[in-house]
């Protein structure tokens, strides 16, 4: 089965994926106006400063939305769900859901979850997310 | 007050599946198909605008010599965005008689660039490693959390394609025209949950094209001219997962109330309504997006039977891209029908419509352009 399409770092998003590479979900917070956002750019989408930093974010995130694709991908045998994932700093992100069925009973809106890092390639780890332990789903 | 007027509107001969014709010339079709409306040929245009093939082909093509050009593509409400901008040149003076073209081999793929998305954009980066996969699987994403939000039924989203097809059994042009039931959408094949088979638009082959000028320039053209009462346009993001609000087009909210400013009108006002429906969950964003509804009514709205025939506002009132038919960039055909309802010739015509509103969308949520159309001037 061919692998997923894999991102190709820009030198404004390198620090993530290597951010993810190290276990870390790396997130932006503009030091002018605290904005903290998504995806990375070395400005500020709220207040165009360009004084920006990057912080390490919690991982937790709650289950915004998603759709469980039934149409033929060449990387996914199997209907599989994208999500978009409320992250707890406050910025969204697409990703997918792991540990889980793959089915509406099992994907419940507003679920937490927590960032699984999985490595696709010698430079590319993503940033899936699975439900938290303990978690009432 | 633009003071602009749509003197030429026509689509492709056939609609549906085209395969002995190449992408450039279903544009052509649908242009010669507007002269042939408007009374002119090629040499009396000289201004240009298209989405999909770059302006400088077509043009070559057919034989324009334009001193105005526009190739705005942010996708398929890229030529409501045309509109907008001819209404600016011809204001202006740059060019005096303008056409905008579509044509798209969105079924048959002759002569068609294929998509492509580079790893390294913010889509290739962010999106498309966890799967998006064309329209079907990215456009539908936010929709689970409306649902959730406003409690509304996998059975009124479903209703939304039901009340379409009533219009498309209007309509001998329109893809599929037999009746359909909830229960026939709720059953019929899982595309992306929640989205089945029939709450996903068509894919066929077409074009359309417009022609337009000066509303003084216009009473020298052979049709009643459908006049531009006033335009909006705006762009969010590239990608679904970060618009502002899931339950909400930001582009919506910009470029509608701009429009409707533009023209003077207010809901009341508005006869006839087309919403880009390239997904049943569309005409839901626009309808509460520009305030025909208030947040999360939208469905009870459609459910009561206030879009359907005899209902208090018409929507898409030739099927829609649901039935209608959707070669990709849609957004021609909802403004074709817009036309066709301003000069009493839609085949579900409505009766003493006067104002109609047309709305689209591009890029899934990515873009949007509004034209309001009257059949008077301003």
């Amino acid at each position: 089965m061919p692998s997923r399409p894999l991102p190709q770092a820009t030198p404004e998003t390198q620090d993530f994926w290597d951010g993810c590479k190290a276990g870390e979900l790396h997130l932006q917070k503009c030091n002018d106006c605290a904005n903290v956002y998504f995806p990375p750019r070395p400005f500020c989408p709220s207040c165009s400063s360009r004084a920006v930093s990057v912080f390490v974010a919690s991982g937790d995130a709650t289950l915004a939305s998603y759709v469980i694709n039934q149409r033929p991908h060449p990387a996914w045998a199997e209907p599989y769900a994208i999500a978009i994932v409320q992250l707890a700093e406050g910025p969204r992100m697409a990703s997918n859901i792991t540990h889980c069925e793959q089915t509406p009973e099992a994907l419940v809106l507003d679920m937490p979850l927590v960032v699984d890092f999985q490595a696709m390639s010698e430079d590319i780890t993503l940033p899936l997310f699975r439900p938290a332990r303990g978690a009432d789903v | 007050m633009t003071g602009i007027a749509v003197v030429g509107a026509a689509e492709t001969t056939e609609l549906g599946k085209i395969p002995d014709m190449s992408q450039i010339m279903l544009h052509a079709d649908a242009a010669l198909n507007a002269m042939a409306d408007a009374g002119i040929t090629a040499k009396d245009i000289d201004g240009f605008a298209t989405a999909g093939e770059r302006p400088t082909d077509v043009a070559y093509y057919l034989g324009i010599t334009p001193t105005w050009v526009d190739g705005t593509s942010v996708g398929g409400c890229s030529f409501m965005l045309h509109v907008r901008h001819a209404v600016a040149a011809l204001q202006s003076g740059l060019c005096k008689t303008v056409l905008i073209t579509h044509g798209e081999s969105g079924r048959s793929r002759i002569g068609t660039g294929g998509f492509s998305q580079s790893s390294s954009s913010l889509a290739g980066q962010f999106e498309s490693p966890y799967g998006t996969y064309g329209a079907p699987s990215t456009f539908s994403l936010p929709f689970l959390r409306y649902m959730k939000d406003y409690g509304m039924s996998h059975e009124q989203l479903a209703m939304v394609a039901v009340v379409q097809r009533e219009w498309a059994g209007m309509n001998p042009r329109a893809s599929f025209t037999d009746p359909i039931t909830v229960d026939d959408v709720l059953n019929s094949r899982m595309i992306a949950y929640p989205f089945h088979l029939l709450e996903c638009c068509l894919v066929t082959d077409g074009g359309g094209a417009l022609i337009l000028t000066t509303d003084e320039r216009a009473k020298d053209f052979p049709q009643a001219p459908v006049h531009i009462w006033g335009t909006g346009e705006s762009v969010e993001t590239p990608m679904i997962s970060q618009m502002e609000d899931l339950t909400s087009s930001r582009a919506f909210s910009v470029a509608g109330p701009l429009a409707m400013r533009d023209a003077g009108v207010s809901h009341k006002d508005v006869d006839h309504m087309m919403v880009y429906d390239a997904f049943a969950h569309l005409p839901i964003y626009g309808l509460e997006d520009l305030g025909f509804c208030g947040r999360g009514e939208a469905a009870d709205f459609i459910w009561e039977r206030n879009t359907a025939p005899g209902g208090s506002l018409p929507l898409n009132t030739n099927g829609g891209g649901l039935s209608y038919m959707h070669s990709g960039m849609y957004g021609m055909y909802a403004l074709q029908e817009s036309v066709r309802q301003m000069r009493g010739t839609a085949a579900a015509q409505v009766a003493g419509a006067e104002v109609s509103l047309c709305l689209g969308v591009g890029g899934m949520f990515g873009a949007s352009g509004c034209i309001v159309f009257g059949n008077s001037a301003k």
